[in-house]
């Protein structure tokens, strides 16, 4: 087995970094419900792509992050993120040979388990998100997943994460 | 996977029940203020723009209005001086505390989301300033919420709107007393305590109450919108709207109540 230096960390960084922007980025009212889970997107692309250097520990770390950006309750995203990051992991070499429509519908399962985990946490703080709205990130995840791929596969290929 | 998930577990319920997770937040705030700052860019920059490149005629328009509503205001103002001083006099008649008077600061709202599913905003003042928890927060018109987390330099407000957030108010009409509740929607409050039968209308002004200790007294909050009696209800079901603008605000003013220290009598231990 030969040891292989990491390389391209810096670039894992600045794709966590963008994702964290986008995720308090202002946006209207009327679509902010609509806003999908940047982290997570690029969470499981790395999980899938290099699962050797970003796994439940990254995924946890990021997700404390997300709760002290939105102010949520601390742990909550990061309890969802280290979820989502061990699933990815287990079945990276799966995913990564399906076409990109059906990981599209991987991911649409994985977002819509944490939208799951957030509300049942938001039930048992008291706080229940009503709107049927609050089932909608999820989708939009999915439908922008193929691009978050490409872009990210790209920028690995470019930068030979590894 | 296991320790993560149990670590977060605890930290959410140490988070939600003690206090002892604010010095981690404020710590890992140092690292997520940088990357608000960016976030808030786009919106800050396009007011910038927008100021910038305004046209002379526009500046100068704006100007005479605001000098314009400057007048106006001053003239309230005389009033509010002897106002003011009467009411003074009538407290010192009836020796209950001095109020001196409220100190302002301005703050700026950070354009930034949070949690869709709280009504929460970023100004841009923090504990350097002077802002604690729990302060007071007004716009321009009426009571916009309170501070609920303050860091060097932006605290955290909760609006009036939050499901978890209940203010003591008055009807102004007829000093009437009960409680806001926000219900999740911005634009609406609830006012769930009232019997049928209680002297409330359509239109009515709130006022806060300044019982709760958190807001001090006398200051619009919202008016009425909808009243509807139930009559197999023992209460009415009763909304207003927030007198604030809570989706446009720019600017914020953070209210501290002056209170003279109470008077040291001799011979009391």
């Amino acid at each position: 087995m030969t040891v292989t230096p990491h390389r391209g960390g810096l670039i894992i960084l600045a794709t966590f970094v963008l994702a964290l922007i986008l995720t308090s980025l202002p946006l209207p009212e009327s679509i902010r419900p609509f806003r999908p889970a940047w982290c997570s997107l690029v969470l499981i692309y790395w999980c899938m792509a290099a699962p050797q250097r970003v796994g439940v520990g990254v995924g946890w770390s990021v997700g404390l992050l997300v709760d002290v950006m939105t102010n949520t309750l601390l742990g909550q995203h990061a309890m969802e993120l280290a979820i989502t990051a061990f699933i990815t992991i287990k079945l990276h070499q799966r995913i990564r040979l399906f076409p990109l429509w059906q990981q599209a519908v991987g991911i649409l399962l994985l977002l819509l388990l944490e939208q799951l985990l957030s509300t049942i946490v938001m039930g048992a703080i008291h706080q229940p998100a009503s709107a049927l709205s609050y089932w909608a990130s999820p989708f939009v995840g999915m439908l922008l997943w193929p691009w978050i791929y490409i872009i990210l596969r790209d920028l690995r290929r470019r930068f030979k994460v590894s | 996977m296991a320790a993560a998930v149990l670590v977060s577990l605890l930290m959410m319920v140490v988070d939600q029940r003690e206090n002892h997770l604010e010095s981690l937040r404020s710590t890992l705030s140092v690292v997520v203020a940088p990357l608000q700052q960016i976030a808030s860019l786009p919106a800050s920059s396009g007011a910038w723009l927008s100021e910038t490149l305004s046209s002379r005629q526009r500046l100068q328009e704006e100007n005479q209005a605001l000098r314009k509503l400057n007048l106006k205001l001053k003239g309230q103002q005389q009033k509010l001086v002897a106002l003011e001083a009467e009411n003074m006099r009538l407290r010192d008649l009836l020796d209950s505390s001095l109020k001196i008077g409220d100190q302002i600061l301005i703050a700026e709202l950070i354009a930034i989301d949070l949690d869709p599913y709280k009504q929460q905003v970023v100004i841009n003042r923090g504990g350097n300033s002077g802002v604690f928890e729990g302060q007071a927060v007004l716009d321009a018109d009426a009571v916009l919420g309170q501070v609920v987390r303050v860091a060097p330099f932006s605290s955290t407000v909760l609006m009036i709107t939050d499901p978890s957030h209940a203010l003591p108010v008055e009807v102004n009409r007829n000093g009437l007393r009960t409680i806001a509740m926000g219900t999740g929607r911005i634009n609406e409050l609830e006012l769930p305590h009232l019997p049928n039968n209680s002297d409330i209308q359509v239109g009515d002004l709130l006022v806060t109450s300044g019982l709760g200790g958190r807001f001090p007294p006398g200051y619009p909050v919202a008016e009425i919108t909808q009243v509807v009696n139930k009559p197999g209800q023992p209460f009415a079901h009763i909304l207003a709207k927030p007198s604030a603008n809570l989706e446009r605000a720019h600017e914020v003013l953070l209210v501290r109540t002056l209170t003279a220290p109470p008077a040291v009598t001799e011979g009391t231990p």
